[in-house]
């Protein structure tokens, strides 16, 4: 089934067995401590993995046809990874926004605890959800836009279940109270030094199969996809820097200390927002917004401006997450200035997603798919804009450590993260399983309005909340008192936490919704057999669509 | 013609990581780098102390139970923040914090200077269950904490640790810490003396969870909390925006 060659099948056996040995010593060492526990999982993973892998151990040797054809076994694993992780990530979200209406929720158990809950959902969409998405995407762009096979058949699968590894330890260990308490990379030392090695082989793997493209140029959404995977290995590894207790112990501290901690922290985690959540979304943007309108892209020169405005601007904006505190003025201020700066070649890929349908608003009507797609669009453009206005020092002094942050996080992940995916997904299920159409057109039309009144009823509730809570902590007496106590402000934000839970919960049956037509989209026969010669790598047709080569 | 250059460029890939690494890492090393370097980024502040080990301990705890994602431990330069929470945050208060946890959501108020404000007793009560003290809170109830006793023998390492990463911790600091973390939660013991002995006379030594016999989580997660902003006085002597420090005897 996975078409691994008997030389791939002894290479996986050896890395499994390996991985295997390490969680027994990480086991065994960390007996006394949380981290034996994550030895057993390891332990577990891999010996469910051999499992896997011995019971297609003796089958045949593939056929050497199968070079002739793309490889897409490691993309059907990677969807069905891809909406679990959406899934259980969202629903611990309504979860933990529910505890912050109703604390009793947490039902007194130290691992539900909103604390650590948090944490979860969060890695849980990012990296669970985010991540799969991306790695699931980006084999099946790399290839179409290449038209070249994957390098290899062991390191998609090293790439996909390594990842999954890094996810399912990282979660895991929030639960248990094991976390670096930085934002967005809390996992602790071992599971980073596991994403490094992960990584590695990806970005290995992704410039192989790009050195056997047949087609001269590199296409825009391989830029992003670059982009994605080699700065946030930059930045990974740079905040990550940590000494542990011992190599038995879970537990580390990072090197970084105090303001300088701050800094490396909001360069990495407004960097995570910018490569992880923006440059790989951009990329599923860029191959699946003109294929499905089947428009090419508006503007060739949009593009360079906003990839290289996009890669070099970001970097600087991470320190707007620190205006009016200990660190520098000079560094606030540039972190000030290149987030307004930002909107520029923000607002140029949005502008240009949203000018590419042009002559396709009819399809944008008819078909739910491209509405997810260009509403992705308008919201990755909302968004952008919202987080350009948020960095200026006076409008941050409001909104800063209120819920408009987390509503303006949201705009992004629900409106344009999660609905690009959604869109992405459903182009590429029926492409890759070559069916004609999903299961359920009235299925996509009824998530996408979930998804849609969710995010709005989530973002609207957050805006509220977090004004109404910054205007009240800043709010004086006529004789120069502040008026209300900490307590009053918290309590006007009660109806507010109750409209996000709900808000939120729409979005997640949406997905849910999503995950039975994809489902039933998989297990409907295969009636329409797509001809074969559509979706070939070696062929010399030029490629259909307007996709791979960049609009004039 | 800068679009016939792109064309080339985005003929080779390896040109074009060289291209992406290049544009992505000047805004971190000029933001980061001279952090380091330049002298005033972090003030001066020659009475700042050191976290014992059951403060440390209590901070570790704080991380993992997440805490920081709804309480900051960073008071802005900001009228209305000064009057709530206290004088506006130093670099230096947090120049040994690995991590930092300056926090960026208050769903709570911001604990930067908590210390001494109110007394273990009610932060015992709060952390085990907030309404009992606080009706309309929706903060957890930690009761556990005050069950589960603090794992003394890993304080020598995680000082190692720290003092890998920078913090000055001396060798008797090290080879003392499970001996001082227990000192400082057992008021009167023998090993009690010791603390103040390395610590400085100000550290609080008390039955912080109000039992003596034995040193829990609690114990290490109040004394923490009891420290935060005592660590020196140079926020409150700070030119600009003097202020009075609450006495944690009061």
């Amino acid at each position: 089934m996975m078409q691994l060659t008997t030389g791939e099948r002894q290479l996986g056996a050896i890395v499994l067995i390996a991985l295997a040995i390490l969680g027994i010593a990480m086991a065994a060492a960390g007996r006394t401590d949380v981290l034996g526990i994550h030895g057993a999982m390891v332990l577990l993973y891999s010996l469910a993995l051999l499992f896997l892998l011995f019971s297609s151990a003796f089958g045949p040797e593939p056929s050497p046809a199968r070079l002739t054809r793309y490889y897409d076994d490691p993309i059907k694993v990677g969807v069905g990874l891809t909406l679990f992780w959406a899934i259980f990530g969202m629903f611990i979200g309504v979860w933990a926004a529910a505890q912050l209406a109703w604390p009793i929720l947490n039902f007194d158990t130290s691992w539900a605890s909103f604390g650590r809950i948090r944490p979860a959902h969060t890695s849980g969409v990012i990296f669970g959800f985010g991540g799969n998405a991306l790695i699931t995407t980006s084999f099946h762009v790399v290839q179409r836009t290449s038209r070249a096979r994957l390098a290899d058949q062991f390191s998609p699968w090293f790439v996909l279940f390594g990842f999954n590894l890094f996810c399912l330890i990282a979660v895991s260990g929030y639960f248990l109270g094991v976390t670096q308490s930085k934002e967005y990379a809390e996992a602790e030392w071992y599971a980073d030094i596991w994403l490094v090695i992960v990584w590695v082989t990806y970005f290995v793997l992704y410039v192989r199969t790009l050195a056997l493209r047949k087609e001269p140029h590199i296409y825009v959404a391989n830029w992003y996809y670059m982009a994605f995977i080699i700065v946030v290995a930059i930045l990974h590894i740079v905040n990550n820097l940590a000494v542990p207790l011992s190599f038995a112990h879970a537990k580390s501290y990072t090197i970084w200390a105090g303001v300088q901690d701050s800094m490396v922290q909001w360069w990495y985690g407004h960097n995570a927002v910018a490569f992880f959540l923006t440059a790989g979304f951009l990329a599923m943007l860029y191959y699946y917004l003109p294929k499905r309108a089947e428009r090419p892209i508006f503007s060739y020169r949009l593009s360079i401006l906003s990839f290289w405005g996009i890669t070099f601007f970001y970097m600087w904006a991470g320190s707007h997450h620190l205006h009016y505190t200990a660190l520098p003025h000079w560094v606030q201020n540039l972190g000030m200035t290149f987030s307004v700066m930002l909107l520029v070649p923000s607002w140029a890929s949005a502008g240009n997603a949203l000018l590419t349908l042009n002559g396709a608003w009819h399809k944008v009507r008819d078909d739910a798919t491209l509405r997810f797609i260009m509403m992705a669009a308008f919201f990755y453009g909302l968004s952008t804009f919202e987080g350009s206005f948020l960095a200026i020092r006076p409008v941050n002094s409001l909104s800063h450590y209120t819920d408009w942050t987390v509503g303006h996080v949201h705009a992004g992940a629900l409106g344009w993260v999660a609905m690009i995916t959604f869109g992405s997904l459903y182009t590429l299920v029926p492409a890759i399983w070559k069916r004609e159409r999903m299961y359920s057109a009235a299925l996509v039309e009824v998530h996408f309005w979930l998804a849609l009144v969710g995010t709005l009823i989530y973002v609207f509730a957050m805006w509220n909340s977090g004004i109404i809570q910054g205007l009240m902590w800043r709010t004086y007496s006529p004789d120069n008192t502040l008026v209300y106590s900490f307590l009053d402000t918290l309590l006007a934000m009660y109806p507010y936490y109750i409209a996000r839970a709900f808000g939120g919960l729409l979005f997640l049956i949406g997905a849910i919704v999503a995950a039975y037509n994809i489902w039933m989209t998989v297990r409907a026969p295969s009636a329409a057999q797509l001809p074969l010669d559509e979706d070939l790598p070696a062929s010399d047709r030029p490629l259909d669509g307007a996709a791979p080569t960049p609009a004039e | 013609m800068p679009e016939v250059m792109h064309r080339k460029l985005e003929r080779t890939a390896t040109g074009f990581m060289l291209a992406i690494i290049a544009a992505a890492s000047v805004g971190g090393i000029v933001e980061i780098a001279p952090l380091f370097t330049i002298d005033d980024t972090v003030e001066a502040a020659p009475d700042m102390r050191l976290y014992t080990p059951l403060e440390l301990a209590g901070r570790d705890i704080y991380v993992r139970e997440g805490c920081y994602a709804c309480h900051s431990q960073m008071i802005r330069t900001l009228r209305d923040e000064v009057e709530r929470y206290g004088p506006y945050s130093l670099a230096v208060e947090s120049q040994y914090d690995h991590p930092m946890l300056w926090g960026s959501k208050r769903t709570g108020p911001d604990l930067a200077r908590i210390g001494g404000k109110y007394s273990d007793f009610w932060h015992v009560n709060h952390l085990n269950n907030p309404r009992d003290v606080v009706p309309e809170s929706n903060m957890p109830s930690y009761r556990w904490l005050g069950t589960t006793p603090l794992k003394l023998s890993d304080l020598p390492l995680a000082l190692r640790a720290q003092r890998a990463v920078g913090v000055p911790y001396t060798d008797a600091m090290i080879e003392n810490a499970a001996r001082d973390a227990y000192g400082q939660a057992v008021p009167d013991s023998e090993q009690s003396s010791g603390v103040t002995e390395r610590y400085g006379e100000a550290t609080q030594i008390s039955a912080f969870d109000g039992v003596t016999t034995n040193v829990t989580e609690m114990d290490a997660l109040v004394a923490y909390l009891q420290v935060l902003g005592q660590l020196t006085r140079a926020a409150y002597e700070n030119p600009a925006a003097p202020q009075q420090m609450p006495d944690p005897d009061d």
